[in-house]
């Protein structure tokens, strides 16, 4: 009835394991108790979990990202600590088989449902704006979207009450994976994680290109779109083009764990090599669907806090095209020491240092947006000051390994750690909370305190270069990574140090969250009334903070690059002087109700509970199908309530001034 | 703020460079900074030349980024202010030049060297080299002198100043075999042989790892790497001969059997052809037997695009081909 599920599947007798499990359920309750108290159930399930709204759900995206940071932190931190004490003789606190679980963990939640839930977090929140736009192109598919990440998040942390997670690193090679090495259940909730979450990254990019290909304001063609709207579009090719072949990749294990088929086995026929090939296909152009977005965030910042035109736009462009497309041709770098030959590791060594040439490209140009400019130092601009350099150096790092020869002494060492994390931390997460800060009050309608802003930013500065540079050194000192336990006394002080540095993040970690709390109370000090708080160039600064459902009364008509800029400098009146109904898409809640079915079917697969697993699917496919017959998914916003909201933006505008 | 926030970002800067200094003034603990050998030699040489090739470009832009965010200040009334300005060929031709002369050289060193440190390329050397099978267990080192006939786990002796040739094959999931003060490490994988040309140039004792992560007994999975003078050599092998454990086929598949931190054997004699038969799955229980028998001569799968490694299945003594 219950599959392979039974009461011995949660670790009781594991004190670290449920301490984890009793803080997430003390939050939970914590969360549901305080909606139930304050009678917010309704208000919560109308205006936000049936959103269709992109303001919205981009920030339910980023929410999910905040809270998959702090359970993945928790990861970095018990394997620091586990590193700074297991050495010679000491054993440190955990056993193998729970470290192995707490990287592979780490890896697979900083990823997929930190890393990537932000970027399209903030693509959500701001695209749409940026292109004037009243929604993304499909505003249901969107919703699906989200609920389908925040289900395969679910999932994962289930598995640290329920069974187990796998214990293969973030990317589950074979044959270790497979059912003979891997026989739990810890594989397959990360099969089924990824699978229900990447369908839903898959439709985000199917309905960005759409959105942005298509719904563009009047006169913003295409090399008139503002830079993160470009890095947008680059990405969601990318996760279009890439993400299916992680879909087929995992699937082709699914069929080796479930129908002992034999495609990555050791025996009869089956090939890891091939699995390790598809993953990195999909692996590499996926670091820069990270990073892509995040250049556009600091393109976007460095010209508003310069006060100045982005410098060497066109070749932005073009470098950012650059990149997407060359992403296609370096995988196999992650592994040069499979033995592939010399003619195919130097093919594709080289392709890889040629990446740098664009990206250094980017680099230049930011700077030379500096130059000449009025720079301000908010905290965005100190996250991207502090991006460029630390950046640099990861891209250093990564040129320098790609050279074959020397990866051959450096791959899988802590070097190659240090260097990703590098590239990850310094690029994709200095970029992520570069571009909260700087969106913040557009979609939340107040600014972020400042003086807790740069403190957590100088920690988390201060923190990844402590916890960073002991690895690179590590790496040349011959440590590999993922180890539990090592004998070698001279790592240690290191491996100590490194654990500091990670103290130190995790106090920029709570500064931040002080600065969420502190604002939040403040906030009447902090409103944003002008709709325009840091003298911004594009056009999500031309609507009100927060914009309305429908983003603009009257779609702006873009006659340059910086659009708002633009107009500001012209004085063109943005007020509409007819009021026209605007036509809107309704809410619904299909896109929740069939993301928890498939997440219950998903469940039900890792446990092998068939009935559940097919009942779930069918359901949720009777839900999709009931919501392709409902004929009322729209409406319209009456002529009267945009003049009144109009008005009340405009009385308000006058206030500030 | 603004004049701390360059100091700070200054002092932090200096850190990684701090770092380096140290590291190229220490001593023996930065093994791959002191290698033994000539490939680990020139794999150095490598790094350290990419590295200053790129700190070329690098050191300048830490530098400008500091200077311009300093330079333009908002509250720096004195400094040229130009909103409009945002193209200028020739900066533009420049920054896309800097980056391609930069990729170019470094270009030039990866085809070079991906060449002349192809792991399966033999080294140039008038001494005939000593073959060693490596065979990748949960969780220990297996290795096996197939001309000599012995085989030891966890250790690895072998003369310095001779080339090694070292035939890794994995009996189990993927680990990579590495000798980090030597030079390249290269993955193991089941049903495949990949292949390392090593050369030690002192006597000594290297440490080496797995330094792919293979499951729970993983840490553990280090073994010592030791090279002796030639002389010495002859006697270690004489005392491994002397040992009372042969490596029979019942031997093979109870040290096959998961076990971690194993301690170091040696065994006397090796069941012929045992290397091969582990690369055709014969010991795997898992129908690689069967394979193997319905398809005799068919060659075992080659390591990754099927340009190395062809070992036949049962003829072991055959040399490892490369096609081309």
């Amino acid at each position: 009835m219950l599959g392979k599920l039974t009461f011995a599947a949660i670790p009781y007798d594991n004190p670290i394991v449920m301490g984890g499990v009793g803080l997430m359920v003390l939050a939970a309750i914590a969360v549901l108790g305080t909606v139930s108290v304050m009678g917010k159930w309704k208000y919560l399930w109308r205006q936000w979990l049936t959103s269709v709204d992109h303001k919205k759900i981009g920030a339910m995206y980023i929410i999910l990202a905040g809270v998959m940071l702090l359970r993945g932190f928790a990861d970095a931190i018990m394997m620091r600590t586990q590193q700074a004490l297991a050495y010679g003789s000491h054993p440190g606190y955990l056993p193998p088989e729970h470290f192995d679980q707490v990287f592979s963990a780490h890896g697979v939640i900083m990823i997929f449902f930190m890393a990537m839930p932000f970027m399209i977090g903030l693509m959500n929140c701001v695209l749409p704006l940026q292109i004037g736009a009243r929604d993304v192109a499909f505003p249901f598919l969107n919703s699906l979207s989200l609920w389908l990440t925040v289900a395969g998040a679910l999932l994962i942390n289930i598995s640290l009450a329920i069974g187990n997670f796998a214990r293969t690193g973030w990317l589950a090679y074979p044959p270790l994976s497979e059912l003979r090495f891997s026989p739990g259940v810890g594989v397959d909730y990360y099969i089924w994680a990824l699978q229900i979450s990447g369908v839903g990254t898959t439709l985000t990019g199917v309905n960005f290109i759409a959105t942005i290909l298509k719904m563009r304001a009047p006169g913003m063609t295409l090399m008139r779109m503002p830079v993160f709207t470009w890095t947008a579009l680059c990405t969601n090719i990318l996760i279009v083009a890439a993400f299916p072949i992680l879909t087929v990749s995992l699937a082709l294990l699914t069929l080796d764990r479930y129908l002992g088929m034999h495609f990555f086995t050791n025996s009869l026929g089956g090939d890891p090599m091939m699995y390790i090939n598809l993953i990195w296909i999909w692996g590499h152009p996926e670091v820069y669907i990270l990073i892509l977005p995040a250049f556009g965030v600091f393109s976007e910042i460095i010209a508003t806090f310069s006060g100045k035109r982005l410098f060497g736009y066109t070749s932005m462009v073009f470098a950012t095209m650059a990149i997407a497309l060359l992403s296609f041709l370096v995988w196999l770098h992650h592994f040069f020491t499979m033995g592939s030959g010399a003619d195919v590791n130097a093919f594709f060594g080289i392709m890889t240092m040629v990446i740098a040439v664009p990206t250094g490209v980017k680099i230049f140009n930011w700077l030379f947006t500096m130059y000449r400019g009025r720079v301000r130092f908010d905290s965005p601009m100190l996250w991207t000051l502090g991006f460029m350099i630390t950046f640099a150096l990861g891209g250093m790092s990564g040129v320098l390994m790609a050279v074959p020869p020397a990866d051959f002494v450096l791959h899988n060492s802590l070097f190659l750690v240090a260097h990703f994390h590098n590239v990850i931390i310094g690029g994709v997460v200095f970029g992520a909370m570069a571009g909260l800060t700087y969106w913040f009050p557009k979609v939340f309608g107040f600014r972020l305190n400042e003086r807790l802003g740069k403190a957590a930013f100088w920690f988390w500065l201060i923190g990844f270069y402590v916890a960073f540079m002991p690895l690179y050194a590590l790496g040349l000192m011959g440590a590999t990574r993922r180890m539990d336990h090592y004998e070698n006394p001279a790592w240690h002080p290191l491996f100590v140090v490194a654990a500091v540095g990670a103290a130190i993040i995790f106090c920029g970690i709570l500064l931040q969250l002080a600065q969420i709390v502190v604002s939040i109370a403040q906030r009447e000090r902090a409103r944003d009334l002008t709709g325009d708080p840091w003298q911004g160039r594009t056009l999500e600064w031309a609507t009100a903070s927060p914009p309305p459902a429908y983003n603009f009364a009257r779609i702006p008509v873009v006659r340059d690059r910086d659009a708002f800029w633009d107009m500001k400098q012209r004085g063109v009146d943005m007020r509409a002087s007819v009021y026209r109904p605007i036509h809107m898409p309704r809410n619904t809640g299909t896109g929740i109700v069939m993301a928890a079915l498939l997440g219950v079917a998903a469940f039900a697969m890792v446990w092998h509970i068939w009935w559940l697993a097919i009942g779930g699917f069918a359901a949720a496919m009777v839900a999709l199908v009931r919501h392709a017959f409902d004929e009322d998914r729209e409406y319209y916003v009456e002529a009267e309530e945009v003049r009144r909201t109009e008005i009340l933006r405009g009385r308000a505008q006058l206030r500030s001034v | 703020m603004n004049p701390r926030a360059c100091r700070h970002l200054a002092k932090l800067l200096s850190l990684p460079l701090m770092l380096s200094a140290s590291l190229l003034l220490s001593g023996c603990q930065w093994v791959v900074l002191d290698p033994k050998g000539p490939i680990g030699l020139k794999e150095r040489s490598i790094i350290l030349t990419a590295t200053a090739l790129m700190l070329i470009v690098i050191v300048p832009v830490i530098a400008l980024v500091l200077i311009f965010a300093w330079r333009y200040r908002a509250s720096n009334e004195k400094a040229q202010y130009q909103p409009n300005w945002a193209h200028s060929n020739r900066i533009e031709a420049v920054v896309w030049l800097i980056p391609c002369i930069i990729v170019s050289a470094l270009g030039v060193i990866a085809w070079r060297s991906s060449h002349t440190l192809d792991p399966y390329r033999p080294l140039a050397s008038k001494v005939k080299p000593l073959r060693i099978d490596a065979v990748a267990l949960d969780w220990k080192w297996l290795f096996i002198y197939p001309d000599e006939k012995v085989a030891t786990v966890n250790q690895v002796a072998f003369p310095a100043n001779v080339p090694v040739e070292f035939h890794i094959t994995s009996a189990s999931v993927m680990n990579a075999f590495f000798i980090p003060q030597l030079g390249s490490q290269i993955y193991a994988m089941a049903g495949m042989e990949t292949q390392v040309h090593l050369l030690a140039d002192a006597p000594g004792t290297y440490q080496g790892l797995s330094s792919n992560y293979s499951g729970a007994g993983f840490s553990g999975m280090t073994f010592k790497a030791i090279a002796l003078p030639r002389e010495e050599f002859g006697s270690w092998l004489a005392k491994v001969a002397a040992a009372r454990h042969r490596l029979t086929t019942e031997a093979y598949e109870r040290l096959a059997k998961p076990s971690e931190n194993n301690p170091i054997e040696y065994y006397s004699q090796v069941q012929p052809r045992l290397f091969a038969g582990i690369i055709a799955g014969r010991f795997d229980g898992q129908g690689g037997r069967r394979l193997a028998r319905a398809l005799p001569r068919a060659p075992a799968p080659t390591a990754a695009s099927g340009t190395h490694g062809m070992a036949a299945m049962d003829a072991p003594d055959a040399p490892a081909m490369r096609s081309h």
